[in-house]
């Protein structure tokens, strides 16, 4: 068994691992990222179109090109790195097992872990489409590997399933292979991706984008040859009389990213609805040193700012063993973030009542778009609004960032739970923000 | 060449029947249609290992299920696949089904299934399965029922007899049957088999096999059953729960699997097509309202997987173990639930009807029948992986994140007696892809890996055979050929 010792120990080498240890390494600290694959840079490596980079570094970059940075990063700070290395489990006491083809089994100690494990696709059995289970059907990701690392198409004529990013883009990227694309085909009634993805994935190149409709049957016993789809209504149910047959010869699925927690759930720490595991403002899971950014966390419109909670992170972890590390410091009264109408999940979940001087990065996502609202924080205990702020619209793939100083906001310490709404804007006033 | 014995079907029926065969002196083939053994009936169904008390006296497959039942004992301890008694209720939502169970009881023991108890307490039934229905009234638990991985038994079946010398063709469909002076001559696509003794255990297709012979004595319709699968840890059951059984099946089960998941269904569906198994959005209800009369709490955000299966229905409602008239010819048909528990006692019938028929069982002296238990990276402790790594470092690869499938337990698949072909032959064979990803981060790598190890293009590579290749071609291929075109066009 081979032993490493670090302070801090970063689990997953993408863009949120690479970004943290960089951090940490600046400070002084000794850093080790695990990686499971036989290379850093995560899955930006088979994100080969443009768009990455506009808030970090003011230019747009492809996925490898920002990736690349960082790895040059870790590399002129001489960050250690295992590669091929999978984790295996983590302890309480913050030792992490791993094991890889050279070391063999791998025993990491560690005063802080960063978990950077990204997130995975939602699949097909997710999300329980009737029909033969043939080949030819992909996650859009999946799709993407093939076609942008391995080099092979999957398929010549293509349904994507889902008006997620990754779906957009691959229909894009399919259609410059010669490939065609019959259909986008989203359940609701707007688009899940960002809009310049629609506009530059689909407008541009004449894709159709068929809006209130999923597929409800998959057709061909050995090969996929064509999908039933339906339109649907408000429950997401079929109506009947709706179905229409397209032919393809692969199925692309982007329906929905989930945090990978499996590893976290394992080590004890409490997950949220959103999957990712419940932390506080510190973004420190339920088990003390144990902290979380990125998609491992909650899934982000963009690596910029996978990158931006990356560092803080980072620098929390810092933090924790600067001031805390060692010194039996008893958790301290905490209120709980609770999503109420709209909002689908909160970051964080908890705030330590002792940080409420602090300023508090809250980071959420509505369950459907709606327009002229009102974003309220409710202190549930006292049945007092202590903040509020109009958006002109709010839609689920824009992810909603506040900055929020509670101590400022005058909120009364016996607060135990913080309610956070997406409300229709109350008519008293027109402002628009 | 002529075989002893030729087995049509690559089931755990035939299997089983090759397994039992393979420890006597004789020389044996079985020939598999599809491009794996294991993947039609026997690769989708409840794999339950019935206690033996559900089918009606009158018929045979009541006696081989309870006699299957147990040998399964001494099965499990040679050939080490996934098995565990972990008991089953038969539950009761009404008092008027009381009766029912009682009934089923009594029958039960007197024709010697163990330990039948009828549960009325219903603290203690709850603190048996706290995940049930507060609406049971009674229920009747078999404590010798058990859980068994379906298409493992199957390829451990395999394994073994392949390792005493019964010979394996995959993708060899019968097409054509002769039978003169004593001895049959097998047509499949492309090959010709010749044997005195020939055993029909086609599955869905057996009625056809017969027919073949002008044997048409007995029909068999697919009934189609759709399961949901969930996550593992989604939730925990002690018992595989039954509700009370109907005409046509045993009912909607709930069920826990070995591997730790759970799954609901199945249905019950009579259909024409023997290659539907495409399940169905009134299906899938179907089997979530019906599994919720048992348990009304069902982790719903945590299901992976949907998929079907078909039975094997003979018009005659029984199993079909015959010698027929066609001299050396023996029908092994119909064999539906519960067919996966009495196959140990089907496999000892074919044996006995062989006997008659004048072939000398003499047993081999070299016979083995330990198949060893497959090493599994998730058995083995820190230190012992450790060591594995140091010796063998495809240990230390991880392919499969959801399952923790190593490389190497992957290479054993495909090198084993037997061995995988195709990527559901893995899957099923050591479960890279049965996880939450369906295989979104173990796909490339496991094709990358028969690629390799089989030595075809990764375009070669199949999920199940045939026409069911993941990827056309390479990336820029599209575009060249019509630039191609455009200059022939010219």
């Amino acid at each position: 068994m081979k032993k490493y010792e670090a302070d801090v120990v970063i689990i997953g080498g993408g863009s949120a691992g690479m970004a943290a240890a960089i951090e940490v390494k600046k400070a002084g600290l000794d850093v080790l990222i695990i990686e499971r694959d036989y290379e850093l840079g995560g899955i930006l490596l088979q994100c080969i179109h443009v768009g990455f980079g506009l808030h970090e570094f003011g230019e747009e970059l492809t996925g490898p090109q920002y990736a690349q940075k960082f790895i040059n990063q870790v590399n002129e700070l001489e960050i250690p790195y295992l590669l091929d290395t999978m984790v295996i489990e983590i302890t309480q006491d913050k030792t992490v097992y791993a094991v890889n083809n050279k070391d063999g089994l791998i025993m990491v100690e560690s005063k802080a872990i960063i978990l950077a494990m990204g997130c995975r696709e939602r699949t097909r059995g997710a999300i329980n489409i009737p029909g033969f289970r043939p080949a030819g059907i992909f996650t859009a990701g999946q799709a993407q590997r093939f076609v942008n690392i391995e080099g092979y198409l999957p398929g010549k004529t293509f349904v994507i399933l889902g008006s997620g990013d990754i779906g957009m883009i691959m229909a894009r990227r399919l259609t410059w292979e010669g490939c065609e694309v019959k259909a986008v085909v989203e359940i609701n009634p707007y688009v899940s991706g960002l809009i310049r993805n629609q506009v530059q994935c689909l407008e541009d190149f004449n894709i159709p984008l068929i809006l209130g409709y999923t597929v409800t049957k998959i057709h061909g016993k050995e090969k996929i040859r064509g999908v039933t789809i339906s339109k649907v209504d408000t429950n997401f149910d079929r109506i009947v009389g709706s179905d229409r047959f397209i032919e393809c010869d692969a199925l692309l699925l982007s329906v929905g990213l989930i945090p990978e927690n499996e590893l976290t759930l394992n080590a004890g720490a409490e997950l949220s609805s959103n999957n990712g595991p419940v932390v506080d403002n510190n973004l420190e899971s339920t088990i003390e040193g144990v902290f979380a950014c990125g998609n491992v966390l909650q899934v982000h419109d963009l690596v910029d700012m996978v990158t931006a909670e990356a560092k803080r992170a980072g620098n929390l972890a810092i933090e924790y063993i600067n001031e805390r590390y060692g010194k039996e410091v008893k958790r301290e009264k905490q209120i709980r973030c609770i999503a109420g109408d709209n909002v689908g999940y909160i970051k964080p979940d908890l705030i330590n009542l002792s940080d409420i001087s602090k300023e508090t990065m809250f980071t959420f996502r509505v369950k459907y778009p709606d327009r002229r609202i009102q974003i309220q924080f409710r202190d549930k205990e006292n049945n007092q609004l202590i903040y509020k702020k109009n958006k002109v619209y709010v839609i689920p793939s824009e992810m909603v960032e506040i900055k929020l100083n509670l101590e400022e906001n005058q909120i009364d310490t016996g607060c135990q739970h913080l309610i956070i709404d997406v409300v229709p804007r109350p008519e008293v006033l027109i402002e628009e923000e | 060449m002529i075989y002893d014995v030729i087995i049509i079907g690559g089931g755990v029926t035939g299997c089983c029947i090759a397994r039992t065969l393979s420890k006597y002196d004789l020389k044996i083939a079985l020939l598999e249609k599809k491009a794996d053994i294991s993947m039609g009936t026997t690769k989708a169904n409840s794999g339950v290992v019935h206690a033996g008390y559900a089918a009606d006296r009158q018929y045979i497959k009541r006696h081989l299920s309870i006699h299957g039942n147990k040998l399964y004992t001494q099965a499990y301890r040679e050939l080490n696949f996934p098995f565990q008694r972990i008991g089953s209720f038969v539950v009761a939502v009404e008092d008027s089904q009381i009766k029912d169970l009682e009934d089923e009881r009594k029958k039960g023991i007197q024709d010697g299934v163990p330990n039948l108890e009828l549960i009325f307490d219903k603290k203690r039934i709850k603190h048996m399965e706290p995940s049930l229905t507060d609406d049971a009234v009674a229920v009747l638990h078999a404590p010798t029922a058990g859980l068994v991985s379906p298409y493992e038994l199957t390829f451990a079946l395999a394994e073994n007899a392949a390792m005493n010398g019964v010979k394996f063709f995959r993708s060899h469909e019968v097409v054509k049957i002769k039978h003169t002076d004593y001895t049959f001559t097998v047509r499949t696509f492309g090959d010709e088999f010749k044997c005195r003794n020939l055993i029909n255990a086609a599955g869905l297709y057996s009625a056809n096999i017969s027919k073949m012979l002008g044997l048409d004595y007995f029909d068999i319709m697919p009934r189609k059953g759709e399961y949901i699968l969930f996550d593992r840890n989604a939730m925990h059951l002690n018992k595989i729960l039954f509700p009370i059984p109907t005409v046509v099946s045993k009912g909607i089960l709930v069920c826990p699997t070995l591997h730790g998941n759970t799954f609901v269904g199945p249905n019950a569906q009579n259909i024409t097509d023997t290659e539907d198994t495409s399940t169905t959005e009134a299906g899938l209800k179907e089997i979530l309202e019906g599994a919720r009369k048992l348990v009304p709490n069902l982790p719903l955000r945590a299901s992976i997987r949907n998929f079907a299966g078909l039975r094997a229905v003979p018009d005659t409602h029984d199993f079909i173990i015959d010698n027929t008239d066609v001299y050396g010819f023996i029908n092994v048909a119909g064999i539906l639930s519960p067919g996966l528990t009495s196959c140990f006692a089907i496999a000892e019938k074919v044996k006995e009807f062989l006997e008659l028929l004048g072939v000398v069982m003499k047993v081999k002296e070299d016979y083995n029948p330990i198949r060893p238990r497959p090493e599994r990276f998730k058995d083995l402790s820190k230190e012992e992986l450790d060591q594995k790594i140091q010796e063998d470092p495809t240990w230390g690869k991880i392919i499969c994140r959801c399952e923790m499938i190593p490389e190497r337990e992957i290479l054993d698949a495909i090198h084993a007696p037997v061995g995988a072909r195709t990527v559901d032959g893995i899957k099923f064979r050591c479960r890279p892809g049965m996880g939450r990803c369906d295989g979104g981060f173990c796909r490339p790598r496991v094709i990358e890996i028969l690629s390799r190890e089989l030595n075809i293009n990764y375009e070669e590579v199949t999920k199940k055979g045939e026409d069911t290749n993941y990827l056309m071609c390479h990336t820029k291929d599209l575009l060249l050929n019509e630039i191609k075109r455009g200059e022939e066009a010219e």
